[in-house]
C-alpha cells in the first residue's frame, strides 16, 4: 500500500486547518469569540484568520460569554452557520444558560420546528499550572444534557476533521479541545478525509485490557499501554471522541474480548462521565468481566497550582499503569 | 397623535378584545384543571402587543417572554392552535411540547416563548446579526420585562447590538413588577431608558396602555432599525391587572394601586375615545365581542377536539439527527 503524503504538523495547526476549510467552504460560517482576531486566538489556533477572511467573519467580541455564546445560538437559527470560540471551559459557565436553556432544548420545545446548528469550541483540562479558574474538564457536564453533542478530538486527524464535521451536523455539537493537545507534533494526510462524529476509535490494539479514555488523557494512556507492553502486558486503548451520544458498541465490543475495563478521565471521579462509561459496562458486559472494572480519574480537589501537586491531582501514566496491573495480576 | 381611520380602529379593539378574552377562558379552563403548568396572564398589558406588532413586517422576526399569548395572537398564529397547546395536545403550535411559556410559529417568524428572564435577549441580537451580515434590512423584536434589565444579558446584548449596530428592536415591557419585586426595589436607576442608552443606542418611551401611542412610538422605531440606524430600545409603561401566575397571592402591591391602573384599561380607555370620535358605535363593540367570542369558542372546541401525541414519540425533536444517547 502506497503511502499517503503528509505534512509534520501540530494539534493546534490542525485546528486552523479545519477552520479554513470550513470558512472556505462556506460562506454562511464564521468565527466569534474574545481575542479571535487581533490578538490571533487566545492559544493562536485563529492566528491569521483575520487577515484571510475579515472583520465580519473573524468576530471579536466582547467579554460577554452569555451574549456572544447566545448571538451564536440566534445567527445559528437564522441561517448562519457559526462557531462559537469560548477561551476555556471554566468560562463556558458563564454561557451556560444559554447552551443548556436554548441551545439545548429550542428543537424539542418547539415541536421540531428550529434547529440550532451551531458549533461551541472550547479548550479544556489542566496541566498547565494555571490553577482552580482555568484548569478543569467539565466536559462530562455537558455530556450529561439531551439536545447536545459533545465531541473531544485527541488526534491531528480529528482537530482538522470534527469541526468540518460538527458544521455539517444539523444539532448543536461543542468541541472540547485539551489545552494540552495544542502543542503535540504528528504527521496528517495532506489530503484530508472526512471524519464522522459518532464512533468511538481503537487507537491502540490489545488482548487482555481495554482502557477506554478521550481527549487529554489519550496520549496518556497510549504512554501507559507501551509501558504495559514492555512489561508483557497487551491494553486495547479506544478513543471515545464522542462523549454525547456515547459508541457503546465499539467499548463493549472490546471489553467483551479483553474482559476488562479501565475508564480514564480527567473529569472528577464522583458523579462523572467515567462513571456512566463503568455504569454501561456493567449494564451491558457485565457477564464477560473477569474483574471489576477500574477508573482512574481527577483527585477531588480544585486543580491546585503547585507543579508536583497539580500532577498529584490529574490522572498520570504511572497511575494508569497501576490501575491496569491491578486488574491483570 | 392623529386619529386612525375607523377600519384601524377596529382592528386595533379586535386584537385587544381577542386577548383579554382569550385569557379570560385560560382562566377558567386553568380553575377547571384543563390548562396546568404556570400560565401568565397579559391582561391589562394588550395594547403593547397590539401596538407594536402591525408595525412589523411578515419577514421580521419576533422574540418573546413567558407571558406571550397576546403577542402569539397579535402576531396571527392561530387561537386554537395555542389553545391546544396548552391543552397539550399535538395539534398545539409547539405540538404539546413548550405549553403556555413557549408558543413557536416558524412560518410566522414567532421564535417563543422563553421563559429565562432575559434569555431570548441574546438570541435576538444574534439573530439580526444574521440579517446585517447577509444585508438584509428586517427588523428582529424582542420583548422583555423591566426585570430583565437587571440580568446581566440584558446587558450584554444591548452592548452587543450597540456596538454591532444590530438591527434589533429592544422592546421593554415596564409593567412594574418583576414577578413581586417593584422596581424601585430593584433598580437602581428607575429611567430605563437613561439605562439603555448609556449604551448608545435610541430610546424612547411612551404610554403602553394607550395602543395609538404605542403604535406611533414603535413605528418610529422600527423605521430606525430597518434604516439601518442600529438598535433601538423602547419602554412601554403598562401594568399587569392580574397576579403574576395562578399561584401568585399578591402580597406586594395595595389593591388600591390596582384599581387605580385599572382605570386606565387600554381597551375600555380606546373604546371610549373611538366612540367619542365617532369612529366607532355601541354596536361596533358588541358586534366585535360576538366576533371574538365565536373565536375562543372555536378554539376551545379545537383544543378540546386535539389528539395526544403517543408516548413511543416521547424521545422525538431532541436531534435532528437522531441518534441513540
Amino acid at each position: 500500500m502506497s503511502q499517503a503524503p503528509a505534512l509534520r504538523t501540530t494539534y493546534r495547526d490542525a485546528l486552523r486547518m479545519g477552520l479554513r476549510e470550513a470558512l472556505l467552504a462556506d460562506p454562511r460560517v464564521f468565527l466569534m469569540g474574545e481575542d479571535v482576531g487581533r490578538y490571533g486566538g487566545t492559544y493562536a489556533v485563529s492566528k491569521g484568520l483575520l487577515a484571510e477572511f475579515g472583520e465580519a467573519r473573524i468576530r471579536d467580541a466582547p467579554l460577554s460569554e452569555s451574549g456572544f455564546t447566545g448571538a451564536g445560538i440566534g445567527a445559528a437559527l437564522n441561517g448562519m452557520r457559526p462557531i462559537v470560540e469560548i477561551m476555556t471551559v471554566n468560562f463556558s459557565l458563564l454561557a451556560l444558560d444559554q447552551i443548556l436553556n436554548n441551545a439545548a432544548t429550542l428543537r424539542h420545545m418547539s415541536g421540531g420546528q428550529l434547529s440550532v446548528p451551531v458549533v461551541i469550541r472550547m479548550t479544556t483540562g489542566g496541566g498547565r499550572q494555571l490553577a482552580a479558574q482555568h484548569s478543569h474538564s467539565l466536559e462530562g457536564w455537558y455530556a450529561h444534557i439531551p439536545g447536545l453533542r459533545v465531541v473531544a478530538p485527541a488526534t491531528l486527524e480529528d482537530a482538522r476533521g470534527m469541526l468540518p464535521a460538527a458544521l455539517r451536523d444539523p444539532d448543536p455539537v461543542l468541541i472540547f479541545e485539551h489545552a494540552l493537545l495544542l502543542g503535540v507534533e504528528g504527521e496528517l494526510a495532506v489530503e484530508a478525509a472526512p471524519v464522522d462524529l459518532d464512533r468511538a476509535a481503537v487507537r491502540r490494539p490489545g488482548s487482555q485490557v481495554s482502557v477506554i479514555t478521550y481527549g487529554g488523557s489519550l496520549p496518556k494512556a497510549m504512554a501507559a499501554a507501551a509501558v504495559l507492553e514492555a512489561q508483557g502486558v497487551s491494553a486495547e486503548v479506544i478513543d471515545l471522541r464522542s462523549l454525547r451520544p456515547l459508541d457503546d458498541a465499539t467499548v463493549m465490543a472490546s471489553v467483551r474480548k479483553t474482559r476488562r475495563a479501565v475508564v480514564v478521565d480527567e473529569g472528577w471521579r464522583s458523579g462523572s462521565l467515567s462513571a456512566e462509561i463503568m455504569a454501561r459496562i456493567v449494564e451491558q458486559a457485565f457477564y464477560d468481566l473477569d474483574a471489576p472494572p477500574a477508573r482512574v480519574c481527577s483527585a477531588e480537589v480544585p486543580v491546585p497550582y503547585a507543579k508536583h501537586l497539580e500532577e498529584a491531582a490529574l490522572p498520570q501514566v504511572e497511575g494508569i499503569v497501576a490501575a491496569v496491573r491491578a486488574l491483570v495480576s | 397623535m392623529t386619529a386612525p381611520d375607523r377600519d384601524t380602529a377596529l382592528s386595533y379593539l379586535q386584537q385587544m378584545l381577542r386577548i383579554r378574552r382569550f385569557e379570560e377562558k385560560c382562566a377558567e379552563l386553568y380553575s377547571g384543571g384543563q390548562i396546568r403548568g404556570f400560565l401568565h396572564l397579559y391582561i391589562g398589558e394588550e395594547a403593547v402587543a397590539c401596538g407594536v406588532m402591525p408595525e412589523l413586517r411578515a419577514e421580521d422576526a419576533i422574540f418573546a417572554t413567558y407571558r406571550e399569548h397576546g403577542h402569539a395572537l397579535a402576531r396571527g398564529i392561530p387561537a386554537g392552535a395555542i389553545m391546544a397547546e396548552m391543552f397539550g395536545r399535538q395539534e398545539g403550535c409547539s405540538r404539546g411540547r413548550g405549553g403556555s411559556m413557549h408558543l413557536f410559529d416558524v412560518s410566522r417568524r414567532f421564535y417563543g416563548g422563553n421563559a429565562i428572564v432575559g434569555g431570548a435577549l441574546p438570541l435576538a441580537a444574534g439573530f439580526a446579526l444574521a440579517h446585517r451580515m447577509r444585508g438584509e434590512a428586517r427588523v428582529t423584536a424582542c420583548f422583555f420585562g423591566e426585570g430583565a434589565m437587571a440580568e446581566g444579558e440584558f446587558h450584554e446584548s444591548a452592548n452587543l447590538a450597540a456596538l454591532w449596530r444590530l438591527p434589533v428592536l429592544f422592546v421593554c415591557e415596564n409593567n412594574f413588577y418583576a414577578m413581586g419585586t417593584a422596581l424601585e426595589r430593584s433598580e437602581s436607576d428607575t429611567d430605563l431608558c437613561a439605562k439603555a442608552a448609556s449604551y448608545r443606542m435610541a430610546t424612547a418611551r411612551a404610554d403602553g396602555m394607550d395602543v395609538l401611542a404605542v403604535a406611533e412610538a414603535a413605528r418610529a422605531a422600527v423605521r430606525h432599525v430597518r434604516d439601518g440606524l442600529g438598535p433601538f430600545f423602547l419602554e412601554l409603561q403598562t401594568y399587569r391587572f392580574r397576579a403574576h401566575s395562578m399561584f401568585d397571592p399578591e402580597l406586594y402591591r395595595e389593591r388600591a394601586e390596582v384599581e387605580r391602573w385599572k382605570q386606565r384599561c387600554p381597551i375600555a380607555g380606546f373604546t371610549a375615545r373611538m366612540q367619542a370620535a365617532g369612529l366607532l358605535d355601541a354596536a361596533d363593540a358588541a358586534a366585535l365581542e360576538t366576533e371574538v367570542a365565536g373565536e375562543i369558542a372555536a378554539a376551545v372546541a379545537f383544543a378540546e377536539s386535539g389528539t395526544l401525541e403517543p408516548v413511543e414519540q416521547l424521545a422525538r425533536d431532541v436531534y435532528a439527527r437522531q441518534v441513540a444517547p
